[in-house]
């Protein structure tokens, strides 16, 4: 399942790997504040899938088993890089600092998007697969125009690279050396079909038909993820252009909440992932090699669960949009009809014309 | 009038810094219909940019140029070759500023060569306004000659929405002055080409000319017509149209499209509610077959001409009978 080209710096016991290409300077200090993220992006995702469960989120799609790929890569970001996510990035937004109740409101469905994009330099979600691709590269594109000097990097799954607007991301991104790290979550399961459905070779092997390189990180260790794609985007900002990162992990749970994944997938391969579960791969480094207290772990895990009780409360308390709110934003400017669309809401004593 | 895009896209480059134009063969070679002549020359590569193959590319790296701050114009290098881009179109550039809460600015300008009759080949006289204008968060846009399409270029670029700007191939060539002091009108209205009073023609594009021929033969036959070039396909300045048909009292839509699910069928319907009581006749459309596109050698027959218009006002006089 794993090749020799495989970047890791921690084994899934939790034992230190030393690799001269990506030796790491994180302190004990760094490392346990990651822990201290995927303890708690885990913890909320549970809360979101209960949410959904009971009725109070249109749907949910779970990022549990991808948290060292999408804490690793997320803390790797300068703040002043942006960055491209699908719909299961909620690893990536808590980095981002997006506070955790604006990545329910899509899910709620009261909301298209969240977020402020450019205050947290992180987009809105995109739902059709792989369009964000492109976006990205052509935002890299417009650092290269007015002298910027960040970085950008893309979200997507698997599935996503079989789809023509990610092909057509790799040849524009080499073309232009554009600065952006296309980083694919390969987690194993497109819904319902395998990767070996989507290519035939690693995937990571494919940047080399494009012209620049790929490296396959493992995904379930945040040290290698983070060192990674460090390295990427500091290449990409010093003008190396592209990088495909496939930070090789598994999608521990469903799609989304409604999937049912025991249809397509054996247990003996879940049980077989669990034993490279993320988190308790840096826990147990983090206890072995840096003895790290339980009472520290214990701490981290009560304000993760403050912290979901809390996401519930705000949720809870979220109220619908004013249904008057659908025409403020489809055009920027004044439509005639939009007008004619709002004229006849309120006619119908419909919303904040109540 | 590719001349007249050429100055009206120099002038825009010229105004914000933040234009940049992207395309297929737009760079040394001009495109292929010369709309972007000289431009990387004066502006540079990173201006006018010589785009990789791949029209959703096109858009989808527009998008992200956009969303940084730029103001792309994107060529597409004919009307049937739009449809790899038509995801990005639909689903990211008429969408995220929506979907961003207002917050992304999508100001982005798609030019598409559009229509036919200029004897081509297949793919390249398609006419497909319609699946646009059919996208809430798009506006879709046609000059009609070269002082329009000099300024309607320039209000698009400036626009805060992003523009689907169908240029009428046919009508590339065809000269006239162009008066570079004031803009003629608004980007979204209407113009009345013509002033009548039997039956109102609705054209735009490369279908006004058409109409301003059948109302000169018209006119022969002692017939009085009223031509409107809409100018803007979506939104449509329907108050002109309506202002047109009530004094009239009859309509003939036209355009190359066919006509099911189609901007006429709009046109039709929106004038039959708003005209009801003035109208002496169904309003009448005259557009292309529900075939696709045929052999170019047949399509005089296919589009809307001067016989076919004529026809048309035939049927809507004869409901006086």
């Amino acid at each position: 399942m794993v090749d020799s080209q495989l970047v890791q710096l921690l084994t899934p016991e939790g034992e230190r790997v030393h690799d001269s290409d990506y030796d790491t300077q994180l302190s004990s200090g760094d490392v346990f504040g990651m822990y201290r993220d995927m303890v708690i992006i885990r913890r909320l995702c549970n809360e979101a899938t209960s949410l959904q469960r009971q009725g109070q989120l249109a749907l949910w799609a779970p990022l549990q088993g991808q948290e060292a790929a999408q804490i690793g890569a997320g803390r790797a970001l300068d703040p002043m890089d942006f960055s491209f996510p699908s719909y299961r990035e909620h690893g990536v937004a808590w980095c981002r600092g997006i506070p955790p109740i604006n990545w329910l409101r899509l899910f709620r469905a009261v909301d298209l998007g969240g977020w402020d994009p450019y205050q947290y330099r992180h987009s809105v979600p995109t739902i059709v697969i792989g369009n964000q691709a492109l976006n990205a590269v052509g935002y890299a594109m417009g650092i290269q125009r007015d002298g910027g000097k960040e970085a950008t990097i893309v979200f997507f799954g698997d599935g996503a690279t079989s789809q023509g607007d990610v092909n057509e991301a790799f040849v524009w991104a080499s073309s232009f050396d554009a600065p952006v790290v296309f980083f694919v979550q390969n987690n194993q399961w497109a819904i319902s079909e395998p990767t070996i459905k989507q290519t035939k070779i690693p995937l990571y092997l494919r940047a080399q038909g494009f012209g620049f390189p790929g490296i396959r990180v493992d995904g379930n260790d945040v040290l290698a993820v983070y060192e990674v794609t460090r390295r990427a985007l500091a290449n990409a900002r010093e003008g190396g252009g592209p990088t495909l990162i496939e930070a090789f992990t598994y999608r521990m749970g469903a799609h989304t909440t409604s999937d049912d994944p025991t249809r397509y997938r054996v247990d003996a391969e879940v049980e077989a992932w669990k034993h490279r579960d993320p988190v308790e791969r840096v826990k147990a480094f983090l206890v072995r090699g840096h003895k790290v207290t339980n009472k520290k772990l214990d701490a981290v895990s009560e304000e993760a669960e403050a912290m979901a009780l809390q996401l519930r409360a705000d949720l809870l308390a979220m109220p619908d949009p004013d249904p008057l709110s659908i025409f403020d934003h489809a055009y920027a400017a004044p439509h005639p009809y939009i007008e004619e669309g709002r004229r006849d809401m309120i006619e119908l004593g419909v919303g904040g014309a109540k | 009038m590719a001349k007249a895009l050429n100055d009206g896209l120099r002038k825009a480059m010229e105004d914000n810094p933040k234009v940049l134009l992207m395309g297929e063969d737009i760079g040394k070679l001009g495109g292929v219909f010369r709309v972007t002549d000289g431009l990387q020359k004066d502006f540079g590569e990173d201006r006018v940019i010589d785009a990789p193959l791949a029209e959703s590319a096109i858009v989808g790296t527009a998008v992200g140029l956009a969303i940084r701050g730029f103001r792309p114009v994107c060529e597409i290098q004919f009307d049937g070759f739009v449809y790899p881009a038509f995801d990005q179109i639909v689903s990211q550039v008429a969408k995220l500023h929506n979907r961003s809460n207002g917050v992304y600015t999508m100001g982005l300008v798609i030019r598409i060569p559009f229509a036919g009759g200029i004897g081509a080949i297949e793919h390249h006289s398609e006419s497909p306004e319609g699946y646009f204008s059919h996208t809430a968060g798009l506006r879709v846009v046609s000059p009609s000659n070269a002082n329009d399409a000099y300024w309607m270029i320039q209000q698009a670029i400036a626009h805060d929405d992003p523009i689907i700007f169908c240029e009428p191939k046919c009508r590339y060539w065809e000269k006239a002055d162009v008066d570079t002091t004031r803009a003629p009108r608004g980007l979204f209205e209407a113009a009345l080409k013509r002033e009548g009073s039997d039956v109102t023609l609705i054209a735009y594009g490369p279908s006004v000319k058409t109409a301003l021929r059948a109302a000169e033969a018209a006119q022969k036959e002692g017939l009085s017509l009223e031509v409107i070039d809409a100018r803007s396909i979506s939104p449509m300045d329907f108050p002109v149209m309506a202002a047109s048909v009530e004094k009239t009292g009859r309509f003939v839509v036209l355009h190359e499209a066919l006509a099911s699910a189609s901007v006429s069928s709009e046109v039709v319907a929106r004038l039959t509610e708003e005209c009801f009581y003035s109208l002496r006749a169904p309003g009448v459309r005259v557009t292309g077959y529900h075939t696709p596109y045929p052999p170019s050698r047949v399509e005089e027959e296919f589009l809307p001409n001067v016989d076919r218009i004529l026809d048309a006002v035939d049927r809507v006089m004869g409901y006086d009978e």
